[in-house]
């Protein structure tokens, strides 16, 4: 580790040290989890070899590979559904100052502050009181409504940083609005759009509290499979599913982040 | 496009722009009515926040008028959005398409108007050509440095052949050598293409050098419009003289003497004056005078002229300027070139006088 003797942090004794023990803590536990996912004992906290036999055994579960369907058809129809509402949520904050621009921008990126189990009791309340049949269709709408503002700041933030005089200049060179949209203001949003859809698409993946409320008979997703699997005891195949999906996060993660970087 | 000679380019009526409304309300634009002729170099000059950008904006389209009308050759363009005015603008931050080429960029005007692609190709490269950027029409913007995005810029709203390029402080951006070459080319493209150029900057010197004609500008509205001469050496107002070059200032009365128009000034001293005089009951009215420093000159104490009382000598290379003391106490610059024996060997403290022609001074109205 370099170290930058002019932060007065630095003379702090123990720095060092309370830093290797935070990152510690932090991935210790998850890189555990993914040596165990090798282990070829039937009990996962107890290292006996080497082996790639519980992934098969995850794939080779119906009920798991089911669950994983679940998770992949609400993450992508909730993401497309989210990021839709969110881009025009965010074009038409865009569009003009107006009376109370500033508590509706508030009001989108709020469900990301309140506790997920008040979402998740009112969503579910919701549900009951309208009549609607819990299932793989509820699972979907309550996901594409927590999903919005998670795919509406980057999208917010990319339109923020586009220079106003783009679509006056479209504008001023012949295109109506439609033209203006399809030419300039969409291609230069793309990076945000997907940056937002897949930040979208990963929250969706992996959300319990909700899903484990709102989700009726058949609809079980992957987080709330292992749940009930975990409850059970700890099995090398929980620690398979787990590593199988930290990876789907991180690469959707480091996408999400490359493009959201991208210039143009 | 010069078919129709007698018709101005542009013409403003009775505009007026508010922003804002209630406590809030800004007034940027004040009654303004001006003519712009075809093929004309027209520059609105004044200092940041009077307006001009308002102005511009509102012939351009992008703001719509709280009171007044726009025509564009006879044609009111009120209500008109800017993608149906023949109009083009060069954006201050250039508002180059970043995702697109040089070559789409300065095709994208004519894409819009549905020319086929031989025609935008041959019109690109024609474009490319007339900005000295041929061999860049597949670079990005940002490829490229300031001055030549500059010149893209110039060859995006040109390309259509607007009727009327709008330019909003174009070089404000570019470092002052780049600028001053900036200034050459846009003068060159204005008589190349004989397009109507409506040039916005808060630079006075910029103002003078490149335009045919200068409206200045101040809080929302035209104090003066004349060519770079009129504006320079016949300012009508105060302002327009204060912003425009170095100005001496004089306070005092009109009066007649032997047939003469002279002003009594707050120093005591008489100075004749061009033009007429007032006689009588109308006599005595509070003028305000403006003379040049350049167009002064000092004389030995024997001469004649307003006495005055030399402060600092300034040496600046072609010319020396003279910091002088009027006798109750109004301070007066002379500046005078340095050509061989014309340096005046004066000490601070001196007495001299100060020679003024009636030529060289221009009676203000307010
Ligand atoms: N969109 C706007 N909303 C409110 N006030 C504005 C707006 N645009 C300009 N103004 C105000 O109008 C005045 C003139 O502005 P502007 O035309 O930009 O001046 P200039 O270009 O000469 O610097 C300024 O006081 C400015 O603050
Ligand atoms: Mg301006």
């Amino acid at each position: 580790m370099r170290v930058d003797v002019t932060n007065p942090l630095w003379r702090f004794r123990g720095i060092r040290a309370t830093t290797w023990v935070f990152f510690a803590y932090l991935y210790l536990p998850i890189l555990v989890l993914i040596a165990l996912s090798f282990n070829e004992n039937r009990l996962a906290t107890i290292w006996s070899g080497f082996s790639t036999q519980w992934y098969g055994v995850v794939l080779d579960n119906d009920d798991i590979v089911r669950a994983a369907g679940n998770s992949l058809i609400v993450a992508s129809v909730s993401t497309l559904a989210a990021t839709l509402a969110a881009t025009l949520a965010a074009l038409g904050m865009a569009k003009g100052r107006f009376r109370g621009a500033d508590g509706i921008s508030g009001l989108i990126a709020l469900p990301l502050v309140v506790p997920e189990i008040v979402t998740a009791v009112a969503t579910l309340l919701f549900f009951i009181l309208i009549g609607f049949k819990l299932g793989l269709l509820t699972v979907i709408v309550a996901h594409t409504v927590f999903c919005i503002p998670f795919a509406y700041l980057p999208i917010r933030a990319r339109l923020e940083g586009m220079d106003k005089a783009l679509g006056e200049a479209a504008a001023d060179l012949y295109a109506n609005d439609w033209q203006a949209f399809q030419r300039v203001t969409l291609p230069l949003l793309w990076p945000g759009i997907l940056s937002g859809g897949m930040l979208a698409f990963i929250i969706s993946l992996d959300d319990f509290v909700i899903t484990y409320f709102v989700a009726g008979a058949g609809a079980t997703t992957l987080p709330v499979y292992i749940f009930g699997m975990i409850r059970i005891g700890i099995t090398p195949e929980v620690n398979a599913i787990s590593s199988l999906m930290l990876i789907v996060s991180i690469l959707f993660v480091t996408l999400s982040f490359l493009i959201g970087r991208m210039r143009r | 496009m010069g078919d129709r000679v007698g018709t101005p380019a542009i013409e403003a009526r009775s505009l007026s722009k508010v922003f804002g409304a209630g406590a809030d309300a800004v007034r940027a634009l004040d009654d303004v009515s001006l003519t712009i002729r075809q093929n004309e170099f027209f520059t609105l000059l004044g200092p940041s926040g009077c307006g001009k950008t308002t102005l511009l904006r509102l012939i351009g389209g992008f703001e719509q008028p709280s009171q007044g009308d726009v025509f564009l050759e006879g044609q009111q363009l009120t209500g008109l959005p800017p993608f149906k005015r023949p109009i083009n603008t060069v954006f201050q931050s250039y508002a180059l398409f970043p995702h697109l080429t040089v070559g789409q960029n300065i095709a994208f005007g004519l894409e819009m108007l549905g020319r086929p692609k031989e025609k935008r190709t041959a019109r690109v490269e024609q474009m490319l050509a007339l900005v000295k950027l041929q061999g860049y029409a597949n670079r990005k913007p940002a490829q490229l440095s300031g001055g030549q995005q500059q010149r893209v810029a110039l060859a995006r709203a040109l390309a259509s052949q607007p009727k009327v390029l709008l330019l909003d402080e174009p070089l404000s951006a570019l470092d002052l050598k780049l600028r001053k070459e900036m200034q050459i080319e846009l003068k060159r493209l204005q008589t190349e293409t004989g397009i109507t150029f409506v040039f916005v900057t808060h630079d006075q010197e910029e103002a003078l050098t490149m335009s045919d004609r200068i409206a200045v500008m101040d809080s929302g509205k035209i104090l003066q419009i004349g060519s770079p001469t009129e504006i320079y050496e016949h300012p009508q107002r105060r302002f327009v003289a204060d912003f425009i070059g170095e100005t001496n200032f004089l306070e005092g009365r009109i009066t007649e003497a032997n047939g003469a128009a002279v002003a009594q000034l707050a120093c005591g001293h008489n100075l004749t004056l061009n033009g007429p005089g007032q006689k009588g009951s109308g006599g005595g009215q509070r003028v305000t005078l403006a003379v040049r420093p350049e167009r002064a000159e000092i004389v030995p104490p024997q001469g004649e002229g307003l006495p005055a009382t030399v402060g600092a000598v300034v040496y600046m290379g072609t010319d020396t300027t003279y910091h002088l003391t009027l006798a109750d106490g109004t301070p007066f610059t002379v500046r005078s070139q340095n050509h061989e024996g014309a340096r005046l060997d004066l000490a601070s403290g001196a007495a001299v006088k100060i020679r003024i022609a009636p030529a060289a001074i221009q009676r203000l109205a307010d």
